[in-house]
């Protein structure tokens, strides 16, 4: 019988780089250590594991159920509509149908003519409906007794499927709102698959591009918290029914402010 | 004048040149977004035998987008060398493929016949090349060019270190450098993308990546990936500017969009070389592309993405530059769909590049909402260490915290080259041997051997 080969000798999973100190700097993937020229198991996983999440998010959609509910707990009345990308490979590869609303619910944003209002919410899914599911509703709780202190009428908040920021446009012309503000969830990264971004145009229409609206993103707690987030948009939503603008003439000085 | 092609009974008109140029390109989502592809697989196969029967003087004839309006075109045709051109005058788009692919076409025939060819003719021939054409015919070509150390040559790949952050802190910056360093990035340049364009902003962290530069003697040059605008203004002020990057595309309107013409490159070149800070040479402008930034600004004219992405080096050639590189999985799945179409790209680009004389690598990248993951990179890096690119993206673990895509690894490098036994460029290559970073055939030490580099951090770190 032939003797069975020697058992290789296993010196453990390699350890991170004698520099592992300056992680402490970065948050980037550094002093990874490594088995000849691959990374350790544990980062290979690791960086598995984030894509996946941002993947997950991507194709996550709106918890439609929990958001009118809680919609109508705020209480705003809602509805839900869709763009006119038909499934989320048509949203990924056809932009332009991700900012148009389909005619079903053109039509029923359409008519009977609603009264005119100061602010339409669209809470849109946009890449990361995970965010929107998460974040929208914390996000809003904080918001919106801010505007009903400042006199603002908002208007119905609209759930929109497979939509991009500028589907906000053509809602709020439907809705007469003389603002609108998007939510929407923003491109996963593999740290942050759920960030949430904030978007809003003065007099919305089809057609207008990002040079007529503002932004404040990555909405969430371990980024931008719900709190001053809310406390930057409610600043914006002000300025710009005051000065009756938005986008590149409107410049966030709360800083300044707060200073 | 219509291109014609029939199949089974069925006449394909194609009714100019963009239009048959389009049709025939290999399927990519921003083509379909523009509504230039075709519409059929057997209509992009008829478009691709009217093109092979083109001939190449009716690129000379009939400009893609009119000279009078667009001056990236008036480039294109202004400076077209017919001298070098002439050896290939007679051929059709199908001949200079069967020609490219020939034992004939070696790295000197390529060098020669660079400066007579147009972009939009090496986007036609590439149109009717299958990938395995794509990387053999880019392999011959040899384009070599200098700052503080030789890219391009044979047997040789570099990398472009890239330790970004996203507030663009000196500590989490230099922390990002000095991991490259020690896998053995960074030979075609260390440069930061800026998380703002601030001219004080920029300008300190020029600052830090030349004190590192100097304080270990790295024979590279660094960049920050500002406006050329900021960058010209920070030459004026005595920064130290060694190579001037920007982002530029292939129609005048693109590059209006970008905030830049051809008169502002040329002043941010001549600018550049006055400061004279290369040592083995003066090539000091670094140019980022990709398909799709023209439909993107919605100045693409027409011309399907791969075509527009053709005259971007048009453009680029004018200004002898260090390095281009093309960001390739960058811009999205509207542009390119899924890891298919983003290796596809990744080797036209390549290719395109090379033939018409630039020094071209490939970011091999992906976001998120692409249909790719790292096996698609893999692959994509594997070929292009196979076509000879010049150089490809050196990103801490392959994740960019800062503009949040993927990217290629230092450990990614050390891979690629040593599967097809590429060594970084020769003065790099030295001083990591100096630092008891590599060893002697090129491979990495381990990290516990001694090296001046952790001996002492840059200050930024202390």
């Amino acid at each position: 019988m032939p003797d069975l080969p020697d058992p290789l000798p296993y010196a453990g999973a390699p350890a991170p780089d004698p520099w592992a100190a300056l992680q402490a700097f970065t948050a980037a993937r550094i002093a990874l250590g490594r088995t000849g020229t691959s990374v350790p198991l544990r980062e290979a996983l690791a960086f598995r594991l984030a894509h996946a999440h941002a993947r997950d998010a991507v194709y996550s959609v709106l918890d439609t159920e929990r958001l009118l509910a809680g919609l109508a707990a705020l209480p705003l009345p809602a509805c839900a509509v869709h763009s006119r990308a038909a499934t989320r490979p048509d949203y990924l590869q056809r932009p332009d149908r991700g900012r148009r609303l389909d005619d079903d619910s053109r039509a029923r944003l359409a008519g009977p003519a609603p009264a005119a209002c100061d602010l339409a919410l669209v809470l849109a899914d946009g890449l990361s409906a995970a965010a929107v599911n998460e974040h929208a509703l914390p996000l809003l709780r904080r918001l919106l007794p801010l505007l009903h202190g400042a006199g603002f009428r908002p208007g119905p908040a609209v759930l929109a499927a497979q939509a991009r920021v500028a589907l906000g446009d053509e809602v709020g012309q439907l809705l007469r709102a003389r603002l609108v503000l998007v939510l929407i969830g923003e491109r996963p990264g593999l740290s942050a698959p759920r960030s949430l971004g904030a978007y809003f145009t003065h007099g919305p229409r089809p057609g207008l591009t990002d040079e007529a609206r503002n932004c404040v993103s990555n909405i969430r707690p371990e980024g931008l918290g719900y709190q001053p987030a809310a406390d930057k948009l409610f600043y914006l939503l002000c300025e710009a029914r005051r000065l009756g603008l938005s986008g590149v003439g409107l410049k966030d000085q709360s800083d300044l402010l707060a200073g | 004048m219509p291109y014609r092609h029939t199949v089974r009974g069925h006449a394909y008109a194609f009714d100019d040149l963009k239009t048959l140029l389009a049709r025939a390109s290999p399927l990519r989502a921003g083509d379909a977004l523009a509504g230039v592809a075709a519409a059929t697989y057997e209509e992009r196969v008829a478009a691709q035998y009217a093109l092979a029967d083109a001939p190449l003087r009716d690129f000379l004839r009939h400009a893609l987008v009119p000279y009078e309006r667009d001056e990236v075109t008036r480039l294109i045709v202004d400076t077209h060398d017919a001298e070098a051109f002439g050896p290939v005058g007679h051929f059709t788009v199908g001949q200079l493929r069967d020609w490219l692919l020939s034992d004939a076409a070696d790295a000197g025939a390529l060098a020669a016949l660079a400066p007579g060819l147009t972009p939009e003719m090496v986007a036609a021939v590439s149109k009717l090349l299958r990938n395995q054409e794509l990387i053999g015919a880019a392999r011959k070509c040899e384009v070599v060019t200098r700052f503080r150390n030789t890219l391009g040559l044979r047997g040789r790949l570099a990398t472009r270190l890239q330790p970004n952050h996203p507030t663009d802190d000196p500590r989490g910056i230099a922390a990002s450098l000095v991991d490259g360093l020690r896998y053995g990035s960074g030979d075609a340049l260390i440069g930061i993308n800026p998380a703002t364009d601030s001219p004080r902003a920029v300008s300190n962290l020029l600052h830090l990546l030349d004190a590192v530069r100097a304080q270990y003697a790295i024979p590279t040059q660094t960049c920050v990936l500002c406006h050329v605008t900021t960058a010209l203004q920070l030459i004026g002020q005595g920064a130290p500017v060694d190579v001037t990057f920007q982002s530029i595309a292939g129609t005048q309107a693109a590059n209006a969009s970008f905030g830049v013409s051809l008169a502002l490159l040329q002043e941010a070149w001549d600018a550049t070389r006055s400061l004279h800070r290369g040592t083995v040479g003066q090539d000091v402008m670094y140019f980022e592309t990709g398909q799709g930034s023209a439909l993107s600004a919605n100045a693409h004219h027409g011309l399907d993405q791969q075509t527009c992405e053709a005259r971007a080096y048009a453009v680029a050639r004018r200004f002898r530059p260090l390095l281009v590189n093309s960001v390739v999985g960058f811009i999205g799945p509207e542009y390119l769909y899924d890891g298919k179409q983003i290796i596809r790209a990744g080797l036209e680009d390549h290719f395109c590049g090379k033939l018409l004389g630039l020094p071209m690598g490939v970011d091999v990248c992906y976001t998120n909402h692409a249909e790719a993951d790292q096996d698609d990179m893999d692959a994509l890096l594997t070929l292009l260490g196979v076509a000879g690119c010049t150089f490809v993206m050196g990103v801490p673990g392959a994740d960019d915290v800062m503009l949040g895509y993927q990217s290629t690894s230092f450990h990614d490098a050390l891979y690629v080259r040593r599967v097809l036994g590429l060594r970084p460029a020769p003065e790099f290559e030295a001083w990591l041997v100096q630092q008891g970073i590599f060893d002697a055939q090129g491979a990495l030490l381990p990290a516990a051997a001694a090296s001046p580099l952790l001996g002492k951090l840059p200050a930024a770190l202390r």
